[in-house]
This record gives structure tokens, sequence and C-alpha cells, in this order.
């Protein structure tokens, strides 16, 4: 088998008995990059030299006899909105087109320690703002099951990486659905952790309270390990949450027999393209068979959950992106200027794409003076009702389950003058975020060949129960079909 | 229709974009359709309802008083479009 | 016609801290441009703000002092504006609950009491610094700006007041006593002119109930100045307003140099701060044992201390403002007291020829070569007539220079006041028999010539005239 088809687990355990080395692992991934990235563009920087150098630095400390971890020299994918200290990080704008960070994420420095080796830089949606990945500064990301089509967004370069063997997993964030929606329209699984169980230092703000980091995977068992990697206090993150956590990777029990599924009425009924509610019905219907007890409930709060979304996200976002002003850092625009606001004003325009300055300006309208009770400070309210919402819901299922996105992967293009009309494609996602819970999205089976995902959420930290749904459905589903057109 | 015009102008100004007439209206009318649908959470009733402005239930986090590496003033002006003498160098204030 | 003036003051306070509110850069004042900078306090992307412990307690200690409520639970807030020394062009500051509200200072003036209302008391933190360059190295004609962002992100506490204040008098006083309280606590140095004190003024003037508009004025950089400016514009105000005209709100700059309060001229901004809650940062809610800890913490403050001073020992309150000022000189004052001298005469000792001195040579109190012990030996020896007034005002200062105690230099150079009446008649009789002018001058009423010839007595006598038992031999002679 190709060193680009194996699973990760069985790299690692080829690295660890010697039988293939980190180096030529990664010689692998990077030739499958120069090979097929440049129809996909999944990845902005490719980091060639430092890839090559981590891996040696791998195989030396192994051949040394040093003990490195389990999946050392296994190569991984980051999304370009995390700062990677030496390695130019974009976040997909123009703004930051020669950006070299100072310092690494907290999470980058985590899979450094655990001995990944980083290829590269994953396209996504300028700022992680878009459904699409058509927002990049760096040009559209394109699915790997259909390359007119989106690979979702805002980590689409992520999620497409993975689907398309660039890379055994990735690293991707979710604000609003950034890792799910991607991750079921490239058949991937796709990770948002519970708000504060991951790092937020190192990664670039979109919107501070609903960002977190995620694990972009082939299966679920790939998805605990990685998250066992990020996972964990780091005191350089006020909002991350202190104490012990399980390992989720030891903790995965497929045998979830005898647990409550909520199916949310609010997510399955309107606007979910036919196809994708039959493969989402069928996957119900599979756990309902192997002995889970599948409820209907009613979350009424989710009608709002995209308006209190869009006000919210933006607001913070407005906010966040003001330090993009041309003097510490980033693009300056050029020519003469007669005076430090004409800077600011040529700089930021010509730096920014369209759908960010169209969340900015979202944003300061919803904060500023004489709308921020009408629309910030009532978007703030409505999320507190989805989180009673939920709470309620805990009471009674010990998950909730939807699709991920009410379609499969659009046409590039289709939507991108109707910027309400992608906003929809989070409306599955949204009040995870909001409440700040976990949830998984899986691949549920295709509609018209593109890949469904189905998602699950969970309490607030119970990352295990949520892992091991996800992992029990997988294996009923044995959902195992790739991307026609690069296989 | 949400938003007029010189709301836009408004906004823009305050958040440092210039915008082209076309724009403008462009802009208008995008934001005008995502705020109408944004209003409706103005037909739910949040009575006494508190508003979440964070989603962890944590309080009182502080780092002690110590010192850290601070960068280099090579690493802090590297990224800088204008730097001179290790000073971040803008166009005129005022 | 009569005009009431109501000012209102804004004081940001620098926090003396190791670290900057929110990163762990070094927080003390200077160094080379951008030296003490890291990812969170230029602002970088994906860094992120923790929140200084020491900090939060120095605000909740200042609010302590300021007779404040500590709020149960207090958030951060954004204040967004861009402007290059800001580097994330938002401001981390409180907005609608700061961690301290609804407190008071009683500022002692002469014959009365003003308290003033403390509206609140927050925590923010400060910008970097623009150095604008240009011909006149000025704002305005500036070319380009340097910034230097070491400033940036070091903790500041914001204390508002009530518009209680009617003077430009009243306005010094209180500054003054909040950077005596501030320093006593320990939580500033509180220089204006290195500008971790920043005093800024809202003023207003009225005919009537109704308050006029208000002006704020800025760039105060000495308690002199702040009155200076605030005089200056409440007269400026009352003649805008006799010759009909109306007051703009806006914001004034004061010229030191020039004597002048001059509009800001600043670009058609539109100002919208669009507070919102910081997420990066959770809520404060000090528990009510942290609280009292933080209480117990405080040194009897300067209020207290002035008010014990001026019962038990009876001080005017001049001079009792002048002893409270620095803790340190307060405390010095009062274990100069053990000597059991005159409190009063030790004030005016201290208060008056030690701070002087100390002054002149631009040492601290704490430095003095002068112990509180000299203190109440020099009073001891002028009370026991050993010394004349005079002569204890050049021992001072040869104890001062020379460290030794005052006793010691009277004994090595024998300078003992002349008490002897035989011996400053000798001395009376020969003043009077070559100064005949004087005399007549005397016994013409003329009080003038008494005391030039007690100068006279002085000067041939060396200063060591016993000056009450002169003034007796000469009135006694003459009569
Ligand atoms: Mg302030
Ligand atoms: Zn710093």
């Amino acid at each position: 088998m190709a060193i680009t088809e194996m699973e990760v687990k069985e790299i690692a355990e080829k690295i660890n008995n010697k039988e293939l080395s980190s180096l030529e692992v990664a010689e692998a991934f990077l030739k499958r990059i120069d090979t097929v990235d440049a129809g996909i563009n999944a990845y902005i920087t490719v980091a060639h030299s430092q890839a090559r150098k981590a891996a040696g630095e791998i195989d030396d400390r192994i051949a040394s006899g040093e003990s490195v971890g389990e999946y050392a020299g296994v190569p991984v994918g980051v999304k370009d909105v995390l700062c990677t200290e030496g390695l130019r990080t974009t976040c997909g704008s123009r703004i930051l087109s020669g950006f070299s960070p100072v310092y690494d994420a907290t999470v980058v420095k985590k899979i450094r320690e655990a001995g990944l080796v980083i290829l590269g830089k994953a396209n996504m949606d300028e700022f992680a703002m878009g459904s699409s990945t058509e927002n990049s500064y760096f040009g559209p990301t394109r699915n790997p099951w259909d390359p007119e089509r989106v690979p979702g967004g805002s980590s689409g370069g992520s999620a497409a990486l993975v689907a398309a063997g660039e890379a055994p997993w990735a690293l991707g964030s979710d604000t609003g659905g950034s890792i799910r929606q991607p991750a079921a329209m490239c058949g991937i699984v796709g990770m948002k952790p519970t708000y504060g169980l991951v790092s937020r230092y190192g990664l670039v703000a979109f919107a501070s309270s609903l960002d977190q980091v995620g694990p972009m995977t082939r299966n679920v068992h790939d998805c605990a390990v990685l998250l066992d990697m990020i996972a964990g206090h780091d005191p350089l993150d006020s909002t991350s949450i202190p104490g012990a956590r399980p390992c989720y990777a030891d903790s995965l029990n497929p045998n979830v027999r005898g647990l409550k599924v909520g199916v949310v009425r609010e997510l399955t009924s309107t606007g979910i393209e036919p196809g994708v509610l039959r493969e989402f019905n069928k996957a119900v219907e599979l756990l309902a068979a192997s002995g889970l007890e599948c409820e209907e409930v009613s979350l009424s709060s989710f009608e709002y959950g995209l308006s209190a979304y869009y006000l919210i996200a933006p607001a913070e976002a407005s906010s966040n992106l003001a330090r993009f002003d041309g003097v510490r850092y980033g693009f300056r625009a050029e020519g003469e200027m007669e005076d430090i606001w004409e800077m600011y004003d040529r700089t930021r325009s010509e730096g920014f794409g369209d759908e960010v300055k169209r969340r900015i300006m979202l944003g300061t309208y919803a904060l500023s003076a004489g709308y921020y009770d009408e629309y910030y400070a009532k978007a703030l309210k409505v999320r507190t009702l989805i989180v009673e919402d939920f709470n309620r819901a805990w009471g009674k299922f010990d998950v909730l389950v939807s699709p991920t996105s009410p379609t499969t992967a659009f046409k590039i293009g289709e939507k991108v003058d109707d910027p309400l009309t992608m906003y929809l494609s989070d409306i599955c996602t949204i009040p995870v975020n909001l409440a700040g819970i976990p949830a998984i999205s899986i691949p549920c089976g295709l509609s018209g060949g593109l890949p469904v995902g189905f998602q699950i959420m969970a309490p607030p930290l119970q990352e295990e129960k949520l892992l091991s749904v996800a992992c029990g459905l997988e294996s009923l589903l044995g959902f195992d079909e790739k991307p026609p057109a690069l296989i | 229709m949400s938003i007029s015009i010189e709301d836009v102008e408004h906004v823009a100004k305050l958040a440092k974009l210039v915008l082209t007439d076309e724009e403008k209206e462009k802009f208008r009318r995008q934001l005008s359709d995502v705020l109408d649908h944004a209003k409706r959470i103005s037909e739910m009733d949040t009575g006494e309802t508190e508003p979440t402005s964070h989603a962890v239930p944590i309080v009182n986090v502080f780092r002690e008083d110590e010192r850290r590496a601070t960068l280099s003033n090579e690493e802090a002006v590297s990224n800088a479009p204008w730097a001179v003498d290790g000073e971040f160098k803008v166009p005129r204030i005022i | 016609m009569d005009y009431l003036t109501t000012i209102g003051l804004e004081i940001h306070v620098e926090l003396l801290t190791n670290s900057k509110m929110f990163c762990g850069c070094p927080a003390d004042f200077g160094g080379d441009p951008n030296t003490k900078t890291c990812p969170v306090c230029l602002g970088h992307p994906g860094s992120l703000p923790v929140m200084n412990r020491k900090a939060v307690e120095s605000t909740i200690r200042l609010g302590l002092s300021l007779n404040c409520d500590i709020s149960p639970r207090s958030i951060f807030h954004r204040k967004n504006y861009f402007y290059p020394d800001m580097p994330k062009n938002y401001q981390i500051s409180q907005y609608d609950i700061p961690l301290c509200v609804g407190g008071c200072l009683d500022v002692e003036m002469e014959g009365y009491a003003r308290k003033v209302g403390i509206t609140r008391v927050h925590l923010e933190e400060d910008t970097g610094k623009s150095l604008h360059v240009g011909e006149s190295g000025r704002i305005h004609g500036a070319d380009f700006s340097l910034e230097n962002f070491n400033r940036a992100g070091v903790p500041l506490a914001e204390i508002v007041t009530e518009p209680d204040i009617k003077s430009p008098e009243e306005a010094r006083a209180f500054a003054q006593l909040l950077r005596s309280t501030i320093r006593y606590i320990g939580i500033s140095d509180g220089k204006m002119e290195e500008g971790s004190l920043r005093v800024d003024a809202n003023i207003s003037i009225s005919a009537g109930e109704e308050l006029g508009t208000k002006v704020e004025i800025k760039n105060m950089n000495s308690f002199k100045a702040l009155q200076r400016a605030l005089a200056y514009e409440e007269e400026r105000q009352r003649k805008v307003l006799n010759e009909g005209g109306t007051i703009v709100q806006e914001t004034r700059h004061w010229d030191d140099a020039a004597g002048i309060t001059h509009p800001l001229r600043s670009k058609e901004e539109a100002f919208d701060y669009r507070y919102f809650p910081e997420p990066d940062l959770l809520p404060v809610e000090p528990e009510p044992a942290w609280i009292d800890e933080l209480r117990e913490s405080l040194p009897e403050l300067p209020v207290a201390r002035a008010g014990r001073l001026k019962s038990e020992y009876g001080l005017p309150v001049e001079m009792v403002s002048a002893i409270i000022a620095e803790k340190a000189l307060a405390d010095f004052y009062e274990e100069a007291l053990k000597s059991g001298g005159d409190p009063r005469e030790i004030a005016k000792w201290i208060a008056g020829d030690l701070a002087a001195l100390l002054n002149e040579q631009s040492v601290d109190i704490s430095g003095s070569p002068v112990t509180p012990a000299y203190i109440g030996e020099l009073v001891g020896l002028i009370t026991k007539k050993t010394i004349s007034g005079k002569m204890a005002k050049d021992l001072l200062k040869e104890t001062f220079s020379s460290g030794k105690s005052p006793a010691k230099i009277v004994k090595e150079k024998g300078l003992l006041q002349i008490a002897d009446e035989d011996e400053l008649m000798s001395m009376v009789e020969k003043v009077i028999a070559e100064n005949p002018e004087a005399v007549e001058d005397f016994k013409n009423g003329k009080e003038q010539s008494l005391k030039f010839m007690m100068g006279q007595v002085m000067k041939m006598s060396r200063g060591k005239a016993n000056p009450q038992i002169t003034s007796d031999l000469i009135k006694q002679k003459l009569s």
C-alpha cells in the first residue's frame, strides 16, 4: 500500500519499528502534494525543507535510541490560521501574505513536541470567514470529490488535503462549523472540542468566544489521538479549562448500547437537502437498530442560532481584526500617504477581501451606538437561551444528532454573491459553538456521489462519550468510500 | 431594507475601510439581507435572560506578577513594513 | 457676574508591578525602544491576554483606600478605536462593571473640608508612545511618527471623581492627597513628570443651578500645572460667557510654557468606542476573604493620619498636610516625637528647614543624614535655651552635612547660647552707645528699631545671644 494511503496508526508503527523512516514518510507526502495539489490548492505554503529537517531530526532521535512519542514522525497539515514560528502564516489573507510569526501556537508546540512533522499550511477562507474556502487570497481550494465543487470551509484546505492524501490528518479551527462542515463535504472526520479544552494561544482570532482548534482525520480513532495531543490546560489562554482530562484514544468504546440519542427537529426539518436527510435518517436507523434509544427533540431557540451567530461572531471579529493596520506587521499599502489615517484606510481596504469587509462592517454596525442593545446585547441573550435549551436536552439525552451541513458540496461560485445563502450552510453547526459544547462530524454516506456528514453533539467536556458514539456509528456504517478522481 | 448608504459609510469609517460607490451599494444590499435575517431575534422573548458573553463557567483567572522572556528588538520589528532604528515608523498622525 | 466652578478629575495611575497587565514583559519605565515587548503587548495575531493578579490586587487596594465598594463581579471590556500607539487598536479596559465603585476622599482645605466623591476605580492597559518627528518635533507639523511599545500593556488604574470639586486649589489639593494615598499603599510611584500619574480635568462654570458645558483639559504634568490650567480655563470661560459667547464642549491642551489652553485639532473622527465584553478574559469575582486580606494590608492612610496628628498634637492644617504628604516623612515625624519634644516645634523643623535641605540636596527623607532622634535633640536644645533658634538653623545644616548629632556639634564647637545677663548687658550697652538714632526711634515708639538693636547684639555675639533675655535687657535699659 502507498504510504499516503496508510492509516496514521500504521505509519506510526512502521516508523517506530524502523520499517519506514520519518523522512521517507515525509518525502512520500511531499511528493503527493507536488503531484496533486496544483489541482486542489489545499496548501497555501508547503514547508518542504522544514518538514524534511523535522523528519530527519526524528529519525536521528530514533537512531540514537531516544524514546520518541508514539506518533513521532507522522506528518500533519496545519490550517494557516495557527501561528508557526518562522513559517509563513497568512490566514488566507493578503494582509498577512508575508507574515512570519515569532512564536508557535500552543497546539503547534504540542504537536511538534509529540514529534509530528508539519508538511505545510492549509488553505482557508480569509480569517476563517466563509463556508467554502473560496474567500482565500491564495485562490479557492477544490473538493477532491469533484474539483468543480467547494470543499466547504473555512477549514476547506485541511479537509481537502486529508481527503486527497496530502497528509494523513490535519488541524483545523471551528468558529461556526468550520471544521465539521468541510469535513462533511470532503468525507472525513472533523471535531470541534469543548470551548476551552484546546488552547487558543496562537490561533489567529476570528470570534474569540467561539473559536476552537480541532482535529480533522480519516477516522474517529485518529481524531481521538490528535485530540489527545492538543488538548489540555494552557496558562497562556485565560479561557482554557484547568484540570485533568482522560486519554481519549484509550477510552474509545464503540459499544454504546442503551445510550439515549436526541434527533434535533429544528436541524432536520426545513432547508435540508433530501439526499442529505436520506443518508442522515439511514444512520439514525442504524443506531436505533443497534440498541440506542433515538427520539426526536425540539430545541426551539435553535431557530435563532444563525441570527445570533451572525451578530456575535462579526462583532468580535470587527474588533479582533482591527490590529491589522500596517504598523507592526503584515501588508501596508504602497505609495505616498498624507497621514496615518490614509495609511489605515488604504492598507485595510487593499489588504482585506470582500467577505472580511462585510463581516467587519456587520460587526461594527452591531456594536455601534444605537444598535448595541437591539442587535449585540439581544444576540447574547439568545445565546443564553440556546445554552439553556441544550442543558434541558442533556437532562434526557446522552448525545444529540443532526446532519452536519444542509447540503453536500456545492459548485464553486454558486453562492459567492449571496452571503445570506452562504451563511445558511452553517445552520446545523452554529448552536454548538454558541453553547461551547463538543461536536463531531463523521461521513455517513454519499448523495449524488458526494459525501454527507453526520453530526453528533455532547455535553461540555464529554468528549469521551462523543468519540465513543462516533466510533460505534463509524463501525456500523462502514463508510470507506474514497474521492473517485484521486484514487 | 435595513440599512442605508449613510450607515455603510459610517461603519466603513469606524472600521477604517474606504469603499467605492459601487461597493457601498453592494455592501448595503448584502448587509441589509443579513441584518433583516438577524432581526428575527427581536421576535424572541428574552425577558429577564442574562446575556452570555463567555462559554466557560470559570472566573478569576490570573497569572502571578512574574516576568517572562521578551522578544529581542530585532524580532519585535522583524515583520514591520517600515521600521527605523528599532522603532515602528508611521506616517504623520495629525 | 458670579459663576460657580465645577470640576471633575480623571486620573490614570501606572501600577508598580514587575510585569505588564496581560503579559510577562517588564513594566518599568524606560529602556531602549521596543525591547520590553512580546507577541501579547505587540498585539500579534493569535496572542492572548492573561490578567496580572498583583494589578487586580493593587486596584482593589486603591478602591478600598478611597472608600469604594468592591464589585462582587467585574468584567473587562474592549474600547475600540484606531491609534498607532495602541497595538490591537482596542484598549482592554472596564466599562459598566468596574472593580471598584462609589467611594469618596475628604480633602482638608484652609478652614473647611471638601468631600470628593469617587465614581469608580477601574483597571486597564496603557498604550505605547508615539514620538512625532519633524521640523517642530511636536504633533502638529510632524512628518512622521515613531512607535515604541515598551509602555504598551503596563497596568493603569483609572480613578474618576464626581464633579464635586469647586476650585482649582481644591483640584490640586485633591490630586496631591490622592498621590499621597497611592504612595502610602505602595501601588505606584505617582510621578507626574514620568507620566505614572496623569490627571485630566473636566471643568465647567455656571451662573445658576444647571451645570455649564464642560471642557476637558489634558497635558498637565505637575500639580502646579493642574491648578494653573484650571485657573486659566476658569477665567477663559468666564470671559467667553461675559462677552455673550458660548462654551464649546471640547478637549483642550494645556501649554505650560505659554500658560494657556488650546483646542486639540483632531481629524473629524467619529468617536464610537463600541465597548463590548472582552471575550479573551473571564470575570473577576473577588471573594470576601480576599478583599478582607487586602484591606488588612493597608497602612494608616493620609486622611486618617492627618486627623490623628491634628487631634493628638494640635497641629495646624497646612503643617499636617506637609507632614503627611509622604508616608516616610510622617513616620519620621512620629519617630522624632519619641524624644519627648514639643510636637509643633518638631513639625516646624521637619516640614521647614529639614525639608528645604532635603529638597536642596535632592535627598529623600529615607536617606536623610539627619535622623528623627537628631531633630528631637535639636528641639530639646532650643527648649532648654542651650542654643538660639538662629543657632539651631546653622546647627541643622551642620548636622545635615556632617551626620554628627547636634549635641556633639554643640559640644565640639562650644556653641552655647549666651544667657548670662551681665555678659549680655555689656553688649546691649555697647549697642545703645553706638546707635543713638535707633535709641531715639525706639523712644518715639518705632518697633523696628528694637529689631535692629537685637540684630546688632546677635552680630556681636555671633548669634549666641539668647534673644528673649537680650530683648528684655534692651527694653529695660531704655525704659
Ligand atoms: Mg482610561
Ligand atoms: Zn509583552
